[in-house]
């Protein structure tokens, strides 16, 4: 089956990563023909020495500057597979584009310096990757040509930088000597560093493992929508969502949290396939039930037979800030987890911590941007989720200020609840019915629902 | 589930998420190939219904066949069709074609200005009446908010930094230096009152997987993509007066997935029959930094 797999190339301003990818596109004869020619001629004309890194750096911007300022997608295929690589910026003005480029990727090409050494954003883009949760890392020392392809000094900077990767709980797969401008080591050995018996950059990328499906875990599913189109006589009344985990069958009793409500899936449908009778993690689907019940979007769906997710509204959490603004303790923010949107306040900043030192600072009342923190989060109403170990895409979360995503975090332990001021979420109907019975069979006693 | 299966399924989960977070939405509809992939899939998303308007920008200048095709699948599908055209700009006759601007200012008038303009309401908006089967006046002049626009980012440069749903300010200008961060599944769905976002389901999509989707699901396309004896045909299409066919004898789907894999279109950019791409130094980036798609 053909797969497609997606790898981002980060790492430290000016230490390659454009220069990498764009040679590997030259020497694969992946780009189109004349395109190299192009920016050779476009080089000479405005008399700047020769990049491979124009291939990628689009933007007028980035061309005058030399540098990345903004993520770029690249298609690229080998036998093996279709592969989107995305290439990261270095600067740390740009962080939070390496961290949207980043959190697209099931694996990362890690580049260091031969001749600079281990730099701030080597170990900042190292922490962030552990902290996206991709295990899947190769690094490659860069420019040795630049050190005399010196076998020492590639394992002197291995070595230090293996120390700093232990800490963060980074194993990575193969450190690479490779000279990206002149393309060694990226798809044949190079003589300059026989003595370098690993795998070259193209074998590697090829042997990055597929992240498996979660189809085993439990069934999980955020509520995108409830639809019901009626035009053309269509009665369905259908709740949409992309299964995050698990399977779901027909016939199979559900229940949406945080409220409760249970059901029993009637019908799975997916336009122009005849009545499926299951779905997977990453599939697309509508579900009908076999009762009416009040249903929303940002409801997390789950089956009765399986362990359920935690629902309150405290926990701890991992966060890392890319906001103009600071975190502030006091401010108020918005929550987005899966499709579920709510009220977000700040309980205690644990910890604050820099990235690429690993210095922890305590007693902190605001988090600066690319910084990252301890906290625990307060939502304003329950909210149902998974640890982010178990399940990620039910443990993972954004958070925004204003009008931006400013924050993203992974949900490192369930807190408990204190002071639910939620009261359950009743439909317009639900709440004329319970009038109705209240005013006309008081006799009745009606529990009040708010 | 193949990768085709998971680029569709990642586009629905756009096209549902821009159905609930915005309230005025459309999507933007040229005819070709991606917009009716875009079409389809939004037919998938939503279970056979289109809930939104298509909007289709109209530069009059448009290949015959395109607006027939249209046409005709508004009526079959019962489309909410929109048409925005600058009126101005044509009875004034400041078009390329009339000789009277260059291509790019064209571009600017005929389509930037007519989208921007179509968009927020300011220009007159043509809808297609099911009944009477032509274009009558919108009543409706309220601002678009959330617009789906069939963008890939192997098209090329400025387009391979696009994020997902991507903001435009109150000129539609898109600040391409400072966009803001995208993570996971979660997408920029709050905007500054008289901003939109513009939101693209087919960025990760290349022409290949839009042909082999095409093949897959049987989508019909008009039929200028394919050689009908000529030796020529389209792989890109837009005005007449500046799009050209290419040298190919593709004449059907699978001739075309062929062809693209066999890398004879290798030395020819998909857009290379596009001169406004040339004169703009071979790059859209200024035309889109102020709104064009
Ligand atoms: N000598 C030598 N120079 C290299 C090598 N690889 C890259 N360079 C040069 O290093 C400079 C920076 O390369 P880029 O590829 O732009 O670096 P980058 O990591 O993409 O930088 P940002 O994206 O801005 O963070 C360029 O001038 C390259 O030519 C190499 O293997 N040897
Ligand atoms: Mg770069």
């Amino acid at each position: 089956m053909k797969e497609r797999m997606n790898i981002v190339v980060v790492g430290h301003v000016d230490h390659g990563k454009s220069t990498l990818i764009g040679r590997l596109l030259a020497d694969t004869d992946s780009l189109p023909k004349g395109k190299l020619e192009q920016v050779k001629r476009t080089c000479e004309l405005n008399a700047k020495p020769f990049e491979y890194a124009f291939l990628l750096d689009a933007l007028v911007d980035e061309q005058t500057q030399g540098i990345t300022i903004d993520t770029a997608r690249i298609f690229f295929k080998t036998k093996k597979r279709e592969y989107i690589i995305i290439d990261a910026p270095g600067h740390i003005e740009f962080l939070k584009n390496m961290i949207s480029g980043a959190a697209r990727a099931e694996a990362a090409i890690l580049l260091i310096d031969a001749n600079e050494g281990i730099a701030e954003n080597s170990k900042r883009h190292a922490y962030m990757l552990s902290l996206l949760g991709i295990k899947q890392i190769v690094v490659a020392i860069n420019k040795m040509d630049l050190v005399n392809y010196d076998e020492n000094k590639f394992y002197q900077i291995k070595n230090e930088y293996l120390e700093f990767l232990k800490t963060i709980g980074i194993n990575p797969i193969e450190f690479v000597p490779v000279s990206a401008f002149n393309g060694l080591n990226l798809i044949e050995h190079a003589p300059e560093m026989s003595w370098y018996k690993g795998k070259t950059i193209l074998e590697l990328i090829d042997s990055f493992e597929k992240e498996k499906e979660d189809e085993e875990k439990n069934f999980r599913m955020f509520v995108q929508g409830v639809y019901k189109f009626t035009e053309g006589g269509d009665d369905r009344r259908i709740i949409a969502g992309t299964v995050n985990s698990g399977t779901i069958n027909v016939g199979d009793e559900v229940i949406f949290l945080p409220s409760g409500k249970k059901s029993t899936v009637k019908t799975i449908e997916i336009f122009g396939k005849e009545s499926p009778l299951f779905a997977v993690a990453e599939q697309a689907i509508g579900l009908t039930l076999t009762t009416q019940i009040y249903v929303k979007a940002g409801d997390l769906m789950c089956r009765t037979d399986q362990q359920l997710p935690y629902t309150t509204n405290r926990f701890r959490a991992n966060i890392f800030w890319m906001g103009k603004n600071n975190l502030n303790i006091r401010k108020k923010y918005k929550l987005k987890i899966g499709t579920n949107k709510v009220g977000l306040n700040i309980e205690t900043i644990e910890s604050v911590l820099d990235a690429s030192t690993l210095e922890r600072i305590t007693n902190r009342e605001e988090v600066h941007r690319h910084e990252v923190a301890q906290i625990i989060f307060k939502t304003d109403k329950n909210i149902s989720f998974d640890l982010f170990n178990n399940i990620k895409t039910t443990g993972r979360f954004v958070i925004v200020d204003e009008y931006d995503i400013a924050g993203g975090g992974i949900i490192v332990e369930a807190l408990e609840e204190k002071e639910t001021i939620t009261a359950p979420d009743y439909s317009e109907f639900e709440k004329e019915l319970y009038n109705l019975v209240k005013k006309y069979f008081p006799h009745w006693e009606i529990k009040p629902i708010y | 589930m193949d990768y085709l299966d998971k680029l569709e399924a990642h586009s629905i989960y756009i096209f549902r998420e821009a159905y609930r977070e915005f309230k005025h939405l459309a999507m933007l509809w040229s005819i070709g190939k991606d917009s009716t992939v875009l079409l389809h899939l939004a037919r998938k998303a939503f279970f056979g219904h289109v809930p939104f308007p298509l909007i289709h920008i109209d530069t009059s200048f448009k290949i015959p066949e395109m607006i027939e095709y249209r046409n005709k699948l508004a009526k079959e599908l019962k489309l909410n069709l929109i048409v925005g055209q600058n009126r101005e700009a044509l009875r004034t006759k400041q078009t390329f074609p009339d000789g009277n601007v260059d291509r790019i200012t064209c571009c600017k008038l005929l389509k930037t200005e007519a989208l921007k303009n179509t968009l927020s309401g300011q220009f007159t908006r043509y809808k297609y009446d099911h009944e009477l089967g032509v274009l009558v006046e919108d009543p409706n002049k309220e601002a678009y908010t959330g617009v789906i626009v069939g963008v890939r980012a192997d098209e090329e440069g400025s387009r391979s930094k696009e994020r997902y749903f991507s903001p435009r300010d109150k000129n539609s200008d898109w600040d391409i230096g400072d966009q803001p961060p995208e993570l996971w599944n979660q997408f920029k769905t709050e905007f500054a009152p008289k901003t939109h976002v513009r939101i693209h389901p087919l960025l990760d999509w290349t022409e290949l997987n839009i042909w082999e989707y095409i093949d897959r699901e049987n989508i019909p396309v008009v039929s200028l993509y394919f050689d009908n004896g000529t030796g020529k045909r389209y792989r890109s299409l837009g005005c007449w007066p500046c799009t050209f066919p290419i040298e190919s004898t593709a004449k059907n789907v699978k001739e075309i997935i062929e062809e693209l894999k066999s890398g004879k279109l290798k030395n020819i950019a998909e857009r290379s029959g596009r001169a406004q791409d040339i004169d703009g130094g071979g790059t859209l980036e200024e035309l889109r930094r102020e709104g064009y798609m």
